[in-house]
This record gives C-alpha cells, sequence and structure tokens, in this order.
C-alpha cells in the first residue's frame, strides 16, 4: 500500500533541485565576477591570490550575478528591516504590483467567462470575435503596454487602473478559450438529457454548462493571475518607474544595482508561487464541494 | 391513413434521411406502428437499423422527413414542451458534481417542482429502482448497474407516463443486466407506465414485452411486429417455457430474414 509521506514526495525531491541549482550558482558567480576582480588587481600592480579572488567575487557591491546569500541579504534587509509604508521597502512595492495584479485578475477573468458564455451562446459572436481575441496576443505586450498607460493618461486617468487594464489585456485570454472549451465540454447525452426535460438555455447554462466548466476555468485562472503579475510588472515599467516591483527592476538597471533587481525578481517569482498557490486551493475546495473522488 | 390519436405513439409511414457528406443515408423508412396504453414495446435489430433513431424522434431529438407521428396526440415537439415522457440513456448520464438524490431532482428543479414535493418523489423513485439510502451518494460511488437504476429513477421522478429506454442495460454484465430486467418488470407492473424499450438482446426483448418490434438496416424499417403471447406475471424461469423459445425463435427469424448478415 501506498502511504503519501512529505518527507519522501516533498521534501527530498524539491530540497535536492534546490540545493543543485544553488551550487551550480555559486560556481556561476565566480566565473562571472572574476573578470572584474582580476582587473582591479591589474590596474593596481599586484597579484591576487585564489582564495582572496572567490572570496571577492561573493562580496561585490555591482556584481555581474550577485551571490545568493547577497539576494537573500537585500531581500531581508528591504522587507524586514524596512517600515512597508517606506519606499524603499520592497513589501510597499509589492503591494503596489499586487494590486494591480489582482484588480487587472479580477477583470480579466470577469471579461473572459463573459465573452466565453457569448461565444458559445451565439455563433454570430463565436465566428467574429475568436479571430480577434487570439489576435490580440500576438502584438507584444511591451509595445502596447506604454500606448495604454499614454492613450488613458490623456483622458485622465491615471495611477492603478491602466496597468490592471495592462494586466486584464493578458490574462483575459487564457480564461476565453478555457471557458469556451469549458462551456462547450458537456457531452451529447448531457446535453439531450436537458433537451428531453423541455429545459430553457438559462437552465442549461446553470445546471449543466457552468459546473461542467469549473475544471477548465480553473485550470486557466492558474494560467492568467500569473501572467497577470506579468502584465502589472510591465505595466510599471514605462510610467517612469514610481512604484512597483517594475520600478524597482527600472530603477535597478539604471544604476546597476544588480542586486536589487534579483530582489525583485524573486519578489515576484514568490508571488506568482503564491497566487497560482490560492487559485489552486480554490480549485481543489470547488472540486471537493462538487462531490469530485479523491 | 392518418395517426391514431388513441395511442400513446402512432407512426404512420415514417421516415428520416440523413443528409450526410457522402450523401442521404436512410436511417428509417416508411414505419407504421401503434403503441397503446400500457404496453412494452422492445424494439430490436442490429445497429443501423433505426430503433435508436425511432425513439429519438418520439423523444423529438430528431425530426422525421416523412410521414406523421403523435405522441399523446400531439407532436412530438408539444410532447416534450409537456413533459410527456421520461427518457433512459445507453449511459445513466448523471451529473457527477450531484449527488444520486440531486440527479433525481434535476428534472423536478427545472420543472419547477416545490422542495417538499422534490424531497417527496425523491424518496419515492429511490424506493422504487431499490436504491433507499443512497441517495447522499456520488454517481462515482454506485457500480454501474446501480447508476443506470438511479437514472431510471430520475426518468420516474416527474411522472411522465411513457417511459423511453435506449438499450439501457447494454453496458451492464449479464447477471446485472436479468436482475435489473426482472426489477423493471416489476416497476412497469407497480407504475402502469407505457414503456418503449431498444435492445439488441433477444431473450431481453421477449422477456420483457407485450409487444417486439422487428428491425433491420440499409435502409431502417420494421419487418416484424410481434405481439407476446407470454402473461404479464413473469417469472425469470419463463423463459426456458417453450412458449418463450417459440417467441424468441420468431424474432430469430424476422432478424434473419431481414438482415443479410452474409453480404
Amino acid at each position: 500500500m501506498y502511504k503519501p509521506s512529505f518527507l519522501r514526495d516533498k521534501l527530498v525531491p524539491i530540497s535536492t533541485v534546490v540545493l543543485l541549482l544553488i551550487a551550480v550558482w555559486y560556481v556561476a558567480v565566480i566565473f562571472l565576477n572574476a573578470p572584474f576582480e582580476r582587473d582591479t588587481a591589474a590596474r593596481a600592480g599586484t597579484e591576487i591570490a585564489y582564495s582572496d579572488l572567490v572570496r571577492n567575487t561573493m562580496a561585490q557591491e555591482r556584481p555581474v550575478l550577485p551571490a545568493p546569500h547577497q539576494v537573500i541579504a537585500e531581500i531581508w534587509d528591504t522587507t524586514v528591516n524596512k517600515a512597508i509604508t517606506s519606499k524603499r521597502s520592497l513589501v510597499y512595492h509589492a503591494w503596489i504590483t499586487l494590486s494591480a495584479t489582482l484588480l487587472g485578475f479580477g477583470i480579466g477573468a470577469a471579461l473572459g467567462v463573459l465573452l466565453a458564455v457569448g461565444i458559445v451562446h451565439n455563433r454570430a459572436m463565436d465566428r467574429s470575435l475568436m479571430p480577434w481575441v487570439i489576435a490580440s496576443q500576438t502584438i507584444p505586450i511591451l509595445a502596447i503596454a506604454p500606448m495604454i498607460i499614454v492613450v488613458l493618461n490623456a483622458i485622465g486617468i491615471a495611477g492603478l487602473l491602466p496597468k490592471a487594464l495592462i494586466s486584464t489585456y493578458l490574462s483575459f485570454f487564457p480564461v476565453v478559450v478555457g471557458m469556451v472549451k469549458g462551456l462547450r465540454s458537456p457531452e451529447t447525452i448531457q446535453l439531450d438529457l436537458m433537451h428531453t426535460y423541455n429545459a430553457s438555455a438559462a437552465q442549461t447554462f446553470w445546471k449543466l454548462r457552468w459546473p461542467s466548466s469549473m475544471p477548465y476555468l480553473f485550470t486557466s485562472l492558474k494560467v492568467a493571475v500569473a501572467i497577470s503579475l506579468v502584465g502589472a510588472i510591465v505595466g510599471e515599467l514605462p510610467t517612469g518607474a514610481v512604484a512597483g516591483l517594475g520600478a524597482r527592476l527600472l530603477a535597478g538597471s539604471y544604476y546597476g544595482q544588480t542586486v536589487q533587481i534579483w530582489a525583485a525578481l524573486f519578489m515576484a517569482a514568490a508571488l506568482a508561487a503564491v497566487l497560482v498557490m490560492v487559485v489552486g486551493f480554490a480549485h481543489t475546495a470547488v472540486l471537493k464541494r462538487m462531490g469530485a473522488k479523491p | 391513413m392518418t395517426s391514431n390519436p388513441a395511442s400513446v405513439v402512432s407512426a404512420r409511414n415514417l421516415g428520416l434521411t440523413f443528409q450526410t457528406s457522402d450523401g442521404p443515408v436512410n436511417a428509417l423508412t416508411g414505419v407504421n406502428l401503434d403503441v397503446a396504453k400500457g404496453d412494452f414495446v422492445s424494439f430490436i435489430g442490429p445497429s443501423g437499423c433505426g430503433k435508436t433513431t425511432f425513439l429519438r424522434i418520439i423523444a423529438d431529438l430528431e425530426t422525421p422527413t416523412a410521414g406523421a407521428i403523435t405522441v399523446n396526440g400531439m407532436t412530438p415537439e408539444e410532447a416534450r414542451h409537456n413533459r410527456a415522457y421520461g427518457y433512459v440513456f445507453q449511459a445513466a448520464a448523471l451529473y457527477p458534481w450531484r449527488t444520486i438524490e440531486k440527479n433525481i431532482a434535476l428534472p423536478l428543479e427545472i420543472m419547477g417542482h416545490s422542495g417538499h414535493e422534490q424531497k417527496a418523489r425523491i424518496e419515492r423513485t429511490l424506493e422504487l429502482v431499490n436504491l433507499t439510502g443512497f441517495g447522499k451518494k456520488y454517481p462515482w460511488q454506485l457500480s454501474g448497474g446501480m447508476q443506470q437504476r438511479a437514472s431510471i429513477a430520475r426518468a420516474l421522478a416527474f411522472d411522465a407516463d411513457l417511459l423511453l429506454m435506449d438499450e439501457p442495460f447494454g453496458a451492464l454484465d449479464e447477471i446485472v443486466r436479468d436482475h435489473l430486467n426482472e426489477q423493471l418488470l416489476k416497476l412497469w407492473a407497480r407504475t402502469d407506465k407505457t414503456i418503449c424499450f431498444v435492445t439488441h438482446s433477444i431473450p431481453e426483448a421477449v422477456y420483457l414485452s407485450t409487444k417486439i418490434v422487428v428491425m433491420s438496416p440499409r435502409p431502417g424499417r420494421v419487418t416484424d411486429i410481434i405481439e407476446s403471447t407470454l402473461p404479464r406475471e413473469r417469472p425469470l424461469g419463463i423463459r426456458e417455457t417453450p412458449e418463450f423459445l417459440e417467441i424468441a425463435h420468431r424474432v430469430r427469424e424476422g432478424l434473419r430474414a431481414g438482415h443479410s448478415y452474409d453480404e
């Protein structure tokens, strides 16, 4: 009998991979940062011992690749040691990005579901809308994001909403595609059954199509919430780097603060992981309520 | 020749031709049939003979292209609007996110019965199909035979006088099928419903029916209609009697005559 074990199934395999990645990272740090140390030594006309070289590559102020402990120290310093209202706090910037992400994700999910309902129930919408939905995603977001910010700014909308709308632009797409498939997932026999009851379109929707689409909805929401975050970060780049994780990335690259860039990157990754996990928990909870086989 | 409005189902010269990319397919031609109230009519024939198509026409799931048909003296569409029949499909088609009692409640919710009424009907139909106590289970927790019984309960729940069954026990093993056939006969005796039953099993058709409609394919048509001489009360043992075997023989002959298996 197979018994699930946290140690064997989760902890050991995951930590093995993490340790391996950290080891590779440290090796890369030495190789990538060593030229700078050698140049400095050559300019000073001194020889540098190999042990010093290795130690120095992990303590540079603006390394090509910061060492993991430098990134962790930076994250610790900017989350725990700073008031969360401070502009130097990573938590503050993460919250700015998160709020735009969540607003954009909410609008995107709602828009995606509405479009899918229209596409499934209306032949004209099916024919006319789907190509545009797909075409919308072929435009690089980096190109369209500044346009959205500028245009909305011109009509007096600034702040959270323009960024959120860029998230929406990315996140509605997987929801539309997933929900169209989900709402069409009932089998013919299940639809025939509704027909024999002389059920209305609304009854068929709420009692059959909607519950059938739940697994599809949550799968697309997982994708949508992750790219919502990407959208919010991209949306922060053309705003002149005022606040948010995108701003931290941009400011970091202006001033060569690679440690700051990496810290912001890790914060974004952690945020994405948490968001996807939250959607995953909601998925499990909903399926459990719907009597799914455990 | 016009259809007989006194019959539950009355078909005159009924035909259905499907237009496919390979040209027209005659699924059903020239069907004349009357099903009286309280009849148990079986439709038997090889695949492609149009037996399921005929059932789907009664249910207004297909529209005939020739002839006339009435259900309870109305068009099939009107009959469907009046919820004149319960349909049992080949698969149980239970909604997996609903418990058994919620599945049975589905047609009742759609037809607007009160919560109190729903409860009473769920209890009654669960009892009819011997599933009392299983109401709170989800479909995946039940065996295939029990799932199909639940789907019969669902078809019975709203008290339609006509029950249309499309090979409901086709996917079940023979032991379960025998048992369910016996239960179905008891249920038929208790509820006085009219049943149209599609099958491809000769013993099943003979055991259950008061009338057996033998069909054959290409084009789908009726080749023989056999009025059963068996009594309404039928223990399982009746299947070894000479009378039973004689009817079974006639069905087999009808199937052979209408179909060239050697083609």
